[in-house]
């Protein structure tokens, strides 16, 4: 059936050539001969890669445009505007002059950045290229290439667009290649140029090429290219060949190790894969940022209901017409024939301009300032540097600092991860008898000694035969690259004349280690050479084998294999792969025992390989490589198809044997584990491991204890049990545990109570997830899936695809409760999973930079995972959500005494305060104080909060920033407000200030709220802060200092370009009064009170787990290093150096 | 100390050369980049906040009581003569008000004092339910013109509308503020014991900021004859005479009279009260104002009917902190006494509580 079916599919697509998506090249933009399909010229854009966004003409609208489509933005030009078209309380100037200061910047910003890229370009799209054109070769600028030119590329010289290669200068069509800037993997590839164009090689051979090229249009996966090259000769039939990754040379790479090549331009400029790569990922967004936009709505609706209010309130007050229009202040004739609806309408809208401030235009700037500078800590950061790989840890967006400090499920990969994926061999297992190369000897094994030993008795005589091949099998059946230049290094450096004089490279440090292992046993794989794999056997003689075709390694077969021709002219397939891949084929061999060896050895956590070989006849042959052939020259599918064509290849198998690789724990990963797990986090292990491997390496790194109890939900149990069943009865052992632990949380002896651990394959996950109709029951696998996993501490997923690391986050984050997910990971099968998490983390590790890449914060080991949580996201999280909260807070305090004095000036907008403090309220008085706290506050000790891991659950849930905290500072907020507004107002009402009699105007009484209001704020956050170092002290009594400085200024002068001289030595007369000195004190202290008396009995009597560290610290600190750290600040300094020595 | 400077010195030496080698990756081991800058780390906890709370309390009480004490020292009397009451003298004036009447209606009110007045008496009047601080009012003015600029005087600002201009000749001063100056005229009788009528001296001079007075307000020109200075300006609609007419006194004249400048600086709120004159003590043996039988007559021009507005007089005495405001006192007698408490509240707590917080730290 199932066959059938994709043969059906085959055919079809195999008929429909759809020409839409392919796109056909002529080599050398020669026209086809005649007789050959019609020539469709296509337009391709030419060589010119634009990174930048913006060109000189367009910079300013787009720029602006762009600038204005952000909501934030866009909200504060239409109050500029407003305050443009009516007539409003407060100039235009107040809300222009921010929006202008903040629209200017980023666009100073951007344009600066573009015109960098600008330059980039530039110098990319003006270096030189050597294009071959009849003949010759011909200088001409990166930019003025054509799809379809032929260009001669030297050793060094990166590749100016992406090239199909044709030939080379080595003979056997290879090239090598580093994709470093593309990728980050510095190792060298090698890519193979087209069979039937090897022979080209001088330039004038090229104009006699006659070829076309047909492949997809340009898509951005870097590894994925399917292509068909057509090449004529003499009035034959055209020969067609496949083209493949191996074939295309992507722009951005390097050529390595190869003189010159020649190779054709197929896709160039902006559709390279390169620059289609440049595309940004989607913007994630914190949990932070999203209460905050809840918060802004709320004050959205605040804003226009306060203006509402003063609005019908105007109008109830002025139906009165001696109230409206006393003989004192009468309209102007235009003022009095506007209709009541459209006075109505600009009244609300004044009252709007009147109180926008409540939504400031610098929050934004202060939390994206914030976010940036501070994200300068993690790469600072001493301690996550790595001596071994010279690496620092690198943040990608800044964007999602805070969310370090909210992760609930963090999902490792567990191999480069937790592990060091540095390979090891251990030992191999053929036919059942284990062989362990001698680790003394290593690095001195001579050829054809007896550098083995055998645990088993020795092999019987039939043994030796297979024992031989299971060593050819494992020098043959690989990817791994000789990296030869070091030959050269090893002649010349005597001392290593004894020594390996060459060492192996691949993507696949399995492969490495295998290749290594086999070395030591006796079976060194020389090079490949023409085609032919060189093997030095036990008794030193080069053994040469045809590679034939190699059945690249992916992740969803989980094997790879080679086709070899011996020198005697057999032909074999060799394969290995994960043992779940390989007994399924197997026809013959000591299967048993081999099981029961690679299941020995995936418990004591080694990861195992099974070999197996099938001889080939040459009937077979050939029908392989038929099937081969024609899936390789699909242009639709391609994957799809070589995939069903490597599915009926690699069948009836004779197992050979298996291998063992260690690959080691990585440092203190199960110290960071346990941490991660005390902090309240759940870890989660997604592997494509086999199950026992990955459940050894939990063991090993504390994820699973002892005392764990393992649940199993594996494709063994399903087996035995339905789905349903294995379900049902796992949730109810987990939810009756679980009733009677929350009791015992209550009591506070949780600590040690029984915890569970689920395994579960990818087989079984994808049977719980799959969607199905026909049973109501069914659907509810998922939650109880979900209920299960709830309950238990640790969860190992092993099997997984790639796609189902994916499949799993999301499902996490999709659960009800919506938490917080991290992704670690190293390869690219983590990418899928690290672009699905809410934070993705990248583990510059030996696998490539893939993961790095696409990682929003990347590090160099799995270790610093344990800083960068418990640290610096607690760090940035309490940081942020303090910013945010005393934003609000400190605006309501700001506004809320002007929407109060409306009650007192008949509804008539009149402003508060003046046109200056309303500027610069935001902007300089109390803007740098909370800047500076959100990014250098310490509550608590980085040690102690590394030392004790709990404390991150303190602020787990977004618990600073719930609505009861944020309707407290808003309170807060609005309590200050009134006893600004209402304490200067007892104090002005009716009575004279000064002691001379004269008396105080409006202007007076909106200073004295003002400085009151500047005092109290400013002095809020010193009493939040717990971390006063020097820039603290600046900036906080520097901001007074300016707010006192300025005021002295604005009002000591008699400002020329003003049209008003309305605060002319208001400040300095309030200054002069006594009263008003008193009130301003007493004004604050009322203020402050609450807040103060809250925040003491709260640590008292309710004290939170980090309010106690706090006070056993600062005790500790007290007794023991008081005069260290404070009186003698450098000793202490001295001290930490010391102590960072030793460390 | 030598060790860890050296240290340094050789730190830098490694990364400032090598450019572009591993070594350029390292950050910098500095204390504000590893965010380990020396810093005072202050908590509030009960036991460290009770002392501010005390001192607070000990402080403010005090002064507070002083405050109150000054407060209680201070003498106030206040007359109200709106004239809304039919028993009232004024009741006559207030009703019968018009714009252009020619002869002003006066009013006089008896009124005794209990008590002395012994230092300066500053007189006041107070209007309520006006609006000084109404939007359209308060901007309604020109600062340029009130400085003396002459482009101003002769082009008011858009401001000032409706009051820029009256039969296109522009106002001076323009503006909603000026037209609606103030113009009852108060003055002070005391009948002495036997029945004569003696009029209280009334100074006129220092009712303004001396900033406001000499920097912010200024005559147009040098011109020292303000009749041509203000030459083809009007007065402002309301007026009886125009502004070079306010007083004789050349010192006190046009924009720089001190009545004018006490008007133009707008009230904080709808019911407020403005300098009128001074009474100076004359010596040291009779109070300014001794006890007695006094009258004021009022020269009834401002009309406050139409808005229910009041109008008051004040004698008032004032200390260093001003005129009567027992709110101050009080308020800080309030919360020195909340302070005290919450000290002695947070004592108990500290107590109770605190050392119950040492102890459970100790086995963690």
């Amino acid at each position: 059936m199932e066959c059938s079916q994709c043969s059906v599919h085959l055919g079809h697509c195999a008929g429909e050539e759809n020409w839409v998506d392919t796109r056909t090249v002529y080599i050398g933009n020669k026209e086809p001969p005649p007789g050959a399909e019609a020539y469709i010229p296509q337009r391709y854009p030419d060589n010119r890669i634009i990174s930048s966004k913006y060109t000189f003409w367009n910079f300013f609208p787009k720029n602006l445009f762009e600038q204005f489509r952000r909501i934030a933005n866009f909200y504060f030009l239409i109050i500029f505007l407003v305050q443009l078209i009516i007539d409003t309380p407060t100039s235009p100037i107040t809300s222009g002059l921010p929006l202008f200061f903040v629209i200017t910047v980023t666009a100073i910003k951007q344009g600066y950045e573009d015109w960098l890229r600008h330059k980039a370009d530039n110098a990319i799209n003006q270096c030189p290229v050597h294009e071959v054109q009849h003949g010759k070769v011909i200088r001409k600028q990166s930019r003025k290439l054509r799809v379809g030119d032929v260009v001669l590329i030297k050793e060094d010289e990166t590749f100016p667009c992406d090239l199909i290669l044709l030939s080379t200068s080595r003979e056997d069509g290879t090239c090598f290649v580093t994709t470093a800037s593309l990728d980050g993997e510095s190792s060298h590839k090698t890519y193979y140029a087209v069979q039937d164009t090897k022979a080209f090689i001088t330039e004038e051979d090229f104009d006699t090429l006659q070829a076309s090229i047909e492949c997809e249009q340009p898509q951005p996966d870097l590894y994925k290219f399917v292509g068909r090259i057509n090449i004529y000769s003499d009035r034959n039939e055209p020969i067609a060949r496949p083209l493949g990754s191996e074939n295309l040379l992507l722009r951005g790479a390097t050529l390595k190790n190869t003189q010159h090549i020649y190779a054709v331009a197929i896709y160039t400029g902006m559709e390279t894969k390169m620059a289609l790569n440049y595309q940004s990922k989607s913007q994630k967004r914190s949990a932070v940022e999203k209460s905050m936009n809840a918060y802004l709505i709320v004050y959205l609706c605040i804003l226009i209901s306060k203006a509402l209010i003063n609005t019908v309130l105007k109008y109830v007050w002025q139906a009165d017409p001696d109230k409206d229009e006393p003989f004192y202040n009468q309209k102007t004739d235009t003022e009095r024939q506007r209709h009541i609806l459209i006075r109505a309408f600009t009244d609300f809208l004044a009252f709007m301009v009147l109180f926008n401030y409540i939504i400031p235009v610098s929050m934004y700037v202060t939390v994206e300032m914030q976010k940036f500078l501070g994200s300068y800590f993690i790469m600072w950061d001493d301690e996550m540097f790595d001596e071994e790989l010279g690496e620092r840890a690198q943040v990608n967006t800044s964007d999602l600092n805070e969310e370090l400090g909210q992760v609930e499920y963090v999902f490792t990969d567990k191999t480069g991860t937790l592990t060091e994926n540095n390979m090891e061999f251990i030992e191999c297992c053929v036919d059942g008898y284990v062989y362990v190369p001698d680790a003394i000897c290593n690095g001195q094994v001579m050829p054809g000694s007896t550098s083995m030993d055998m645990i088993d008795s020795s092999p019987g005589p039939g043994g030796k035969e297979s024992e031989e091949l299971f060593f050819r099998a494992l020098c043959l059946c690989h990817t791994v690259q000789v990296k030869e230049e070091e030959t050269v290094d090893g002649i010349k450096m005597g001392i290593h004349q004894n020594k390996a004089t060459s060492f192996y490279i691949s993507s696949s440090p399995d492969e490495v280690a295998l290749v290594e292992g086999m070395k030591r046993l006796g079976f060194t794989y020389l090079r490949l050479k023409d085609s032919h794999m060189e093997i030095l056997n036990r008794e030193d003689e080069v053994e040469r084998f045809e590679l034939l075709e190699v059945l690249t390694f992916d992740s969803v077969r989980r094997r790879m294999s080679v086709i070899v021709r011996s020198t005697t002219g057999e032909y074999y397939l060799f394969c290995k792969g994960a043992d779940s891949s390989i007994f399924p084929r197997v026809i013959s061999g000591k299967v048993e025992q081999v099981k029961a060896r690679v299941e020995h050895n995936a418990v004591e956590g080694l990861r195992t390989l099974c070999v197996a070989y099938r001889k080939l006849s040459v009937a077979q042959y050939e029908e392989t490589c038929h099937l081969l052939n024609s899936a390789k020259l699909a242009l639709q599918d391609r994957d799809r198809k070589l995939a069903e064509a490597y599915d009926l290849i690699e069948k009836d198998f004779v197992l050979l044997g298996a291998t063992a690789v260690e690959d080691r724990l990585q440092d203190k990963a199960a110290d960071t584990i346990e941490s991660l797990q005390k902090a309240g986090m759940k870890v989660w292990v997604l592997t494509g491991d086999k199950m026992e491997t990955a459940a050894a390496t939990c063991y090993a790194s504390k994820l699973f204890r002892r005392s764990t109890q393992i649940l199993e939900l594996t494709t063994k149990r399903t087996e035995e049990q339905s789905l349903h069943d294995v379900l049902f009865d796992l949730s109810k052992t987990v939810l009756r545990q679980h009733g009677s632990m929350t009791r015992d949380t209550f009591s506070g002896l949780s600590a040690d109570c029984v915890d569970y651990g689920l395994i579960i394959d990818g087989a079984t996950l994808s049977a719980v997830l799959k969607p199905s109709q026909e049973d109501s029951s069914q659907g509810n696998y998922k939650e109880i899936f979900l209920e299960i996993c709830r309950n238990c501490s640790a969860v190992l997923c092993c099997r997984m695809a790639p796609l189902q690391k994916a499949q799993i986050v999301k499902l996490i984050k999709s659960s009800p409760e919506h938490p917080i997910t991290l992704a670690i990971g190293d390869g690219a099968n983590d990418v899928s999973m690290i672009l699905e998490a809410h934070v993705g983390i990248g583990i510059m590790g030996k696998e490539g930079r893939q993961a790095a890449r696409n990682s929003d914060y990347a590090i160099p080991k799995f270790k610093h995972l344990k800083k960068m949580l418990l640290v610096h996201g607690h760090y940035y999280y309490i940081r942020i959500s303090e910013l945010v909260q005393y934003f609000f807070y400190k605006n309501v305090a700001f506004i809320f005494p002007q929407f109060l004095y409306q009650f007192f000036c008949g509804f008539s907008q009149q402003p508060l305060y003046d046109t200056a403090y309303l500027t610069l309220y935001n902007i300089s008085f109390t803007s740098l104080p909370i800047l500076l706290f959100s990014l250098i506050e310490q509550h608590i000790n980085m040690d102690i909060l590394k030392k004790d891991p709990s404390l991150y659950r303190d602020i787990a849930k977004n618990s600073l920033l719930r609505w009861p905290i944020f309707i407290y500072w808003t309170f807060l907020g609005v309590f200050d407000a009134v006893v600004f507004f209402f304490g200067s107002y007892f104090l002005f009402n009716n009575s004279t200030f000064t002691s001379n009699g004269q008396m105080f105007g409006n202007w007076t009484f909106g200073t004295l709220v003002f400085t009151v209001l500047v005092f109290t704020v400013t002095l809020k956050l010193a009493l939040d802060t717990h971390y006063w170092t020097w820039i603290n002290h600046f900036v906080i009594w520097g901001s007074l200092l300016f707010f006192v400085i300025f005021s002295l200024l604005w009002g000591g002068i008699i400002w020329p370009f003003l049209n008003y001289q309305r605060m002319y030595y208001v400040f300095i007369q309030m200054l002069s009064s006594g009263p008003a000195w008193l009130s301003i004190i007493l004004l604050i202290v009322i203020s402050l009170l609450p807040d103060v008396v809250k925040k003491v009995i709260c640590r008292a009597l309710w004290p939170t787990t980090t309010e106690r560290i706090q006070v056993g610290e600062h005790t500790h600190t007290h007794t023991n290093t008081y005069t260290h750290t404070h009186t003698h600040a450098h000793i202490m300094h001295r001290s930490t150096c010391l102590h960072f020595r030793t460390r | 100390m030598m060790a860890s400077s050296y240290n340094a010195k050789e730190d830098g030496h490694v990364t400032v050369p090598g450019g572009g080698t591993i070594q350029n990756k390292k950050p910098d081991n500095t204390a504000f980049k590893q965010q380990r800058l020396p810093a005072w780390q202050p908590i509030l906890t009960a036991g460290t906040v009770l002392p501010a709370f005390f001192v607070i309390g000990l402080i403010f009480i005090p002064i507070g009581i002083g405050l109150y004490v000054t407060s209680n020292n201070i003498k106030e009397f206040e007359i109200d003569y709106t004239g809304t009451d039919m028993s009232s003298p004024c009741f006559n004036c207030s009703q019968s008000f018009s714009w252009n009447s020619t002869r002003p209606c006066t009013c006089a009110l008896p009124f005794s004092l209990e008590q002395p007045f012994e230092s300066n008496v500053f007189m006041y009047y107070g209007l309520s339910n006006f609006y000084q601080n109404h939007r359209r009012y308060v901007k309604s003015r020109d600062d340029s013109q009130l400085n003396g600029d002459t482009t101003s005087l002769m082009n008011p600002s858009k401001e000032c509308e409706p009051y820029a201009r009256n039969e296109k000749m522009p106002i001076a001063p323009c503006g909603a503020i000026a037209n609606s100056m103030f113009n009852d005229t108060l003055d002070l009788y005391y009948i002495d014991p036997n029945g004569t009528r003696i009029q209280i001296p009334l100074m006129k001079k220092g009712i303004a900021w001396w900033t406001d007075k000499h920097v912010k307000f200024r005559n147009p020109g040098g011109n020292p004859n303000l009749t041509s200075a203000f030459q083809g300006t009007t007065k402002p609609i309301n007026w009886r005479k125009p502004v070079y007419e306010l007083d004789t006194d050349a010192e006190n004249n046009g924009f720089i009279n001190e009545d004018f400048i006490v008007w133009m600086r707008t009230a904080a709120l709808p019911t407020f009260r403005k300098l009128y004159r001074i009474i100076q003590k004359k010596n040291n043996m009779t109070p300014t104002l001794p006890r007695g039988n006094y009258t004021l007559e009022v020269t009834y021009n401002y009309p406050v009917r139409s808005f229910e507005g009041r109008k008051r007089v004040i004698l008032s005495t004032i200390s260093w902190m001003g005129g009567k405001n027992p709110f101050l006192g009080i308020a800080y007698i309030t919360v020195g006494s909340v302070c005290f408490f919450l000290g002695v509240v947070l004592l108990i707590i500290h107590h109770k509580y605190g050392s119950r917080n040492n102890t459970a730290d100790i086995p963690n």
